[in-house]
Formats: structure tokens, sequence, C-alpha cells
């Protein structure tokens, strides 16, 4: 049984488990998928990359920003059968680059090239889920490193 | 080159004229010397004398001589004119040489217009020499050396790299002014938007961009004894990180940013904007150099407010007194902390509370008092409903503060090597240091050169839904009061809003023209216990409904956080699809609380709208609050509303 207290203006409402089971009535207004004010995900309703996406993390703005995003674009669009072996040159590239930098971009456990193919995977499933308006995942800014963060972001 | 080709120009008549009428007299006098008088008939030009020979020959050899003349004249100054441009050239190229501050006095842009109108039609080699065809020879030498002047400097940016000392740019095409949350995650936002972006950022702190909300949390809890070099925090996960956004590698030296192939960002710190030429478009340090920019952001913040009655009580209060925002104060602070007796904190808000927990967690160890006192009746009194404000303050008075409601500073005084605070209702207070944290003033300092427009309700500088001030200005971050479509007009102080402003600065610094849409949040923990998260207008005098549950030991900040797998809270949501999160333990048995307001939502209204809502150790359902909010509905029952966040589960 819920328990109702007014203190003032402020109204106190106690609820128990079994109170909120019911389903909420509350109606939401219906997301419009293609609403331009809104945050996108990885892939813009276009089907290009949405470098901006804090879902990257700093890897397109960092110095090795350019080399990302070539070998991304490339994997991206890559239309061969096993995707992204078109692209293995960039990858490369990319790679020499990360080198450059341990500070910001860490070794990983993985194989770095099979790991970036994978991230691109991830990066992209979770693309397909970003743009599916009931799940709520409209993401917050991304405010930290990202390479003390989660495997999509290295 | 168009000197010669004025002159030609100029003289080609007269010589034709001249050569013509040289080749007449010559024929005239061959036909004169000739055996067999031809009789044909000679052509007579306008020009042509007609006259006796002696009187031709005489005009000859005026003619003759003045074009000989003027063909020296025409030699001699443009030899002249070429002995000055390479001396001019020696003196420029031994001027490079010079310290880069010097260089630069002059505006780059309205001389590199007129040598790019120039340079259009002609010598790829940016002739200095060139000039916009003026009719006489001579005049053009003071334009000229002008010109030159302009073109080393052309020469100077586009020959960067290969020169063989670099200095620091004279024009960004992306200009940051201020180096902190919002400038950095503007920076960010232009990089991946525009390719090979250059990016410039000012500041005059010295250090480079870093996030606050550690500085009054997680680095007062690290064990670490050298954390106040290290500046390196473990999470509740256990996940280390620097509060610094990037290591230096991730910059590129401000010297080197023009030559850079592919961008950068640059930041230059130490350096104080002092003012701001709207019009032509540059910018002024406090060491007189001059930088012209295309873009512009203004992501200023501000600057920590203190008590009039401290300012006016003499400088041995002053000296005891912190005001606390960077790393520097943060430093002196818990120097201060490990050597001092007693610390009073002024303010009840967000920083004066959290730095009370911090300080009261150390004080069980150190035997530090600990004292906080506001005027509010308690702890975040302007924020949350007074049940919840009074529920607040016993858990900081928990955390070993001496908390003081309702208290409003009078005087201070240094007595006896004591700081004494007088209270208006007579109380009186001894101490050692004060933390003042009353409040931020946002940092305005260029409206006046600029010609911007501040607020006079929430201060800061006053600018549109898309955060564009004039064209190529656009603030961020404390400083800027926007236009909220949803909200109306708002100036936020928060970590999220920062980042969420500076990258919609980002994004319509390179032509995106979104307008300030989703909704930052914001967080505060009290201790390890007591944690929520925040979204909208959050202000205890607006009515509020709240619905709450009875609390497990699960529902602490700690437990979202080792759950998530993330330190920062607004970044579990970014991580969301990233990672996945740790299995939760077992279900914890149900603690009894002797307070009843464990978990819950509270939601704040205007006029029935909900504008405003906390999420009262509750985590991980943001996203649902910020569409309540975005929606700006009439909800009818709040209970159904709050069925939404699921308030029982984890």
């Amino acid at each position: 049984m819920s328990s109702v207290r007014q203190e003032g203006k402020d109204k106190i409402i106690f609820v128990t488990k079994e109170d909120h089971e019911t389903p909420s009535s509350a109606e939401l207004v219906e997301e419009d998928p293609n609403d331009p004010y809104e945050e996108q995900g990885l892939i813009l309703p276009s089907g290009e990359i949405n470098w901006n996406c804090p879902c990257l993390g700093g890897m397109a703005s960092g110095p090795c920003g350019t080399e990302f995003k070539d070998a991304f674009s490339c994997f991206h669009y890559s239309k061969e059968e096993v995707k992204g072996s078109d692209c293995l040159e960039q990858f490369r590239t990319m790679q020499e680059c990360l080198q450059r930098y341990p500070e910001l971009y860490p070794k990983e456990d993985d194989a770095p090239s099979s790991q970036a193919s994978e991230e691109s995977a991830s990066a992209e499933s979770a693309s397909a889920e970003a743009s599916d308006p009931a799940a709520g995942s409209e993401k917050d800014s991304d405010p930290t490193l990202p390479n003390t963060e989660s495997s999509a972001e290295s | 080159m168009l000197t010669c080709r004025a002159v030609w120009k100029k003289l080609a008549p007269l010589a034709r004229a001249s050569s013509t009428v040289c080749r007449q007299n010559v024929r005239r006098a061959g036909w004169n010397n000739a055996r067999t008088p031809l009789c044909v008939p000679v052509a007579h030009m306008s020009t042509g004398p007609v006259g006796g020979g002696s009187d031709n020959l005489k005009y000859a050899l005026l003619v003759g001589a003045s074009f000989v003349g003027g063909l020296t004249y025409a030699v001699i100054t443009l030899k002249g004119d070429q002995k000055r441009h390479v001396e001019r050239m020696a003196e420029i190229s031994s001027r490079k040489q010079k310290s880069a501050s010097q260089i630069q006095t002059e505006p780059a842009a309205p001389l590199e217009t007129k040598l790019e109108a120039a340079a259009a039609p002609d010598a790829e080699a940016a002739a200095p020499s060139e000039t916009a065809e003026p009719p006489p020879v001579d005049e053009p030498l003071a334009e000229a050396s002008a010109e030159e002047a302009a073109a080393p400097l052309t020469d100077a940016g586009v020959e960067e790299a290969a020169d063989s000392k670099p200095s620091l740019p004279s024009h960004a095409p992306y200009l940051l002014i201020g180096g902190g949350t919002a400038s950095f995650a503007a920076a960010r936002s232009i990089r991946a938007r525009d390719p090979d972006a250059k990016v410039l950022i000012v500041t005059d702190e010295p250090d480079l961009p870093y996030m606050r909300p550690p500085l009054s949390k997680e680095l007062w809890f690290s064990d670490d004894p050298s954390v106040t070099e290290t500046l390196r925090f473990k999470q509740w996960n256990g996940k280390e990180r620097s509060i610094y956004f990037q290591p230096p590698s991730f910059y590129v030296d401000a010297e080197e940013l023009s030559g850079a192939e592919n961008g950068g960002v640059a930041v230059l710190t130490g350096r104080k904007v002092v003012h701001m030429d709207v019009r032509g478009n540059k910018v002024k340090l406090d060491d007189d150099m001059e930088i012209s920019y295309d873009k512009c952001l203004i992501a200023t913040g501000g600057v920590p407010r203190n008590l009039q009655v401290i300012e006016r009580a003499g400088e041995e209060v002053m000296k005891r007194t912190t005001v606390f925002r960077k790393i520097d104060d943060f430093k002196s602070l818990d120097k201060v902390s490990r050597n001092a007796q007693s610390i009073t904190i002024i303010g009840g808000g967000f920083l004066g509370s959290e730095l009370a927990c911090a300080l009261g967690r150390r004080s069980t160890e150190s035997g530090l008092e600990v004292i906080q006192m506001f005027p509010e009746k308690g702890n975040m009194g302007k924020v949350l409903p007074e049940y919840l404000s009074n529920w607040t303050t016993e858990k900081v008075k928990k955390e070993g503060v001496k908390v003081i409601r309702e208290a409003v500073v009078k005087s201070v005084s240094y007595k006896d090597d004591k700081l004494e605070i007088k209270l208006k209702d007579g109380r009186v207070v001894r101490t050692d240091h004060i933390v003042a944290a009353v409040g931020l003033e946002p940092n305005v300092d260029l409206a006046k050169s600029a010609g911007l427009e501040v607020d006079s309700d929430f201060g800061g500088y006053r600018v549109n839904a898309e955060l564009q001030a004039r064209s190529n200005i656009w603030v961020a971050g404390d400083a800027a009061c926007f236009y909220d479509i949803r909200l109306g007009r708002r100036r936020v102080e928060h970590h999220d809003h920062a980042v969420v402003s500076g990258r919609l600065a980002g994004e319509n610094m390179t032509g995106a023209n979104k307008p300030y849409w989703h909704q930052s949040m914001f967080w505060s923990d009290l201790g390890p216990d007591v944690g929520y998260e925040a979204i909208g207008i959050v202000d205890s005098s607006l009515p509020t409904v709240g619905v709450f549950a009875k609390a497990t030991a699960k529902d602490t900040p700690k437990a979202a956080t080792e759950e998530s797998g993330t330190g920062i809270r607004s970044e579990s949501e970014t991580e969301d699809t990233a990672s996945s999160a740790v299995a939760p333990a077992a279900p914890a048995p149900v603690v009894s609380h002797r307070d009843e307001y464990g978990k819950g939502v509270i939601f704040y209204l205007r006029e029935k709208v909900v504008v405003g809502i906390i999420l009262w150790n509750v985590f991980n359902r943001m996203p649902i609050a910020r569409k309540i909010i975005k929606d700006g509905e009439e909800h009818v029952d709040l209970n159904e509303v709050a069925k939404l966040f699921n308030i029982h589960e984890d």
C-alpha cells in the first residue's frame, strides 16, 4: 500500500514493490528516429559514420584521428566477403600511428588488427542498438580518457 | 612584371609613333639619296611632320632623345626598385630569425586579402613587387614596401614547416578561449567533424585541460600519498585514471600547429586573452601577442566568489582562506588539512558539502575538526526539498562534520593565532582555516572589448539556443547563459553541461546549427553511501513530488560504479553499449534504515510540467529521466511516471 504525505508544497509518496508492479499508465511521446536535434549514434541516418559519437572516445580526434578515420571508413564501406579484408593497408598505417603514442593508446592483450575489426563489428552492432528508439539509449557526453575505458574505444 | 608592362604600355604609343616617324624620316632620307626618284606616294601619318629636312632632323633628334631618355629613366627606376626589393627581402629574412613574439604586430588579415586580390592574376612566386596597376611608376614604392611586408608573413605561414625556427601561430582557424572542460569537449568535437582541423586553446592556467569533479571527491579518497603530484585517482572499481583529459602527447605544440599536416589541438598555457576585436576577428593576449581566428569559442568559466566580510577582513584572514576551483587550490587545501587542527567550510551547496564530507573522512584519521556552516536550513537547501535536505544533513554529520545551520557570517577576524568567525545570531566559531564555497562568478571580462551581451538575471554571456553570441563567436560551459528550448533561458554550472555544451559549440562551429537539446545531467556524492543524479531545473523553491522505496545495501553509489564498471557517473551511459555490465552479486539482505528516504525519484514541477528530476540512490536510469523532461508533458499521476524507473530493481 502506498502512503502519501504532504509537507507544504512537497508531496511524498512511499511505494512498495507490489505497488509498482502494474505497468505504468504514463504516456510518453513517440520518438522520431530522424530527429536532427537528437544525439546521433555511431551511424547517421544517411549511412555515414558519426565521428563525433561519444562511443568512439577520442579516436577520431586524436593525433591518429586521420588514420583511424581512413581505416574505419574503409571497413565500413567494404563490400568484401570478409568485411575489411581490403583495408589491411589502412589498418596497418593506423597501427603504426597508434604505436607512436603508447601513452594515449596503450597496448591491448589481443592482437591489435583483429581487435580493431572486432571493435568495428561491435561498434556497428552497437549502432544498431543505438538507433532503436525504444531502448532509450541516448548517449551521455563522454568527458573522460578513452584509453583506460572499454574495448570499443581503444 | 607589371611595372614593366605598365611602363611599356605607356611608352609604347610614344615608341610606336616615334619609330614610325623615324622610319618615315629614314625612308625619306633614303629616297633623297636614291638614284632613281621613284615617285611613290608616301602615306603621311597624322603625326608625321611636314616640312623641311632640317626641321625633320631636329624633330627626329628631339623625339629620339626623349624616347631614349624615357627608356633610360624607366630602366633606372626599375633597377632601383629591384635593388630596394632585394634589400627589403634581406632585411625581412633577417627579421624572421628574431624571437617569435616580435614578428606579428600588424593585422595579417586585411593585408592577406589585399595580397590575395593582387596575387590572383599573376605570379605563383608571390612576387612582392606586385602593385595594383598604379599610373606613375614612382608611387607604388610606398605601397610595394607595405605589400612586401605582408608577403613574408604569408610566406612565413606557408613555409612554416620548412622554417628552421617555427613561431607561435598568428592565426588559428579555431580559437578556443579557456582551457577547461567545455573547451576540451569543443576541441574534440571540431577535430572529429572537420578533418585536419587546427585548434588552438588559450588558457591562463598553467595546466592542460582537466576535469573538476575529482578535485572535491575522488582525489580526497585516494590512498596514494603522492596524489597531489600524480593527480590520479582510483575509482571504486579499481581502475585508475588521471584528472587530465589527455596526456601531453595528445596535443600538438603550438609552434607546430600551423604546419601540422593533419592538424591537431594545441594548448597555449599561462596566457590570458585580454582584448577581443570582433570586427577584425582577432584577440590580444596579455603579452601583446595577437591571434586572428575564423571561429572562436569563449569558454572562460568563472572565478569563485568570496564573502565580502572576508575580503574586508585583512591579510591575515585572507591568507587563511581558500576559494576552491583549480588544481592549485586542491594542492594547498590538502596541505592545510594535514597541518591544521580546524577547518571551516562556508557554504552548503554542492562544493561545500562535498568538501565537507571529504575532509570529514580525513578527520577520523587525523583528529581534524571539520565545520560546515551555511545560511540555509540544511545541506543542499537550495536544491533538495526540505525533508530531503534535512536527511542529507544528518548524513553529512555522520561523515564527521560539525554542521552549523542558518549561519550568516557577520565578521571574521584574526585573533590569538586563530580565525574568529562571528555569526549574526551571536554564535562564534574559532578555526584555523576557512574554505569559501559560496558560488561562482562567471568570467565575462571580454564582454566589453568584444561588445558582447551579458545577462543580467543569470550572469554570463548571453547566447542563443545554438550557443552563438555573434557571428563566428560561440560561448559554452559555466560562462554561457543560453536559451534552452524546453526549460527556458538558463546558465548551468555543472561538469556534464560543460561537456554537452562544449560538444555542441564544436559541432556548430563546424556548421551543424543544432540547438541545445540533449539535456545535461549532474550528480553528487556525499560520502560512499549517499549519491544522486539529477537533470533539468532542480530548484527547491518549486513544488516537488517524491516517490520512495525502501533502500537495500545495494543501492549506493559504490554499487552503481562497480556494476557499470566505470568511475565518473555520466560516463556510464556512454559505455553502455560498449562494455557488458559486471554481473550483480547475490541479492543483499534488506537493510533496515531509521530514515525513510532510501531510494526514489523526485519530480520538480513548474505548472504541472516536470522540469527537473532527481534520481535518489537510483542509478543508470538517466535516459528515462531525460525523456520525460524532453517530452514536457503534463502528467496527471506522477506515481505512474515513477513506475517507469523501476526503483525497486537494481
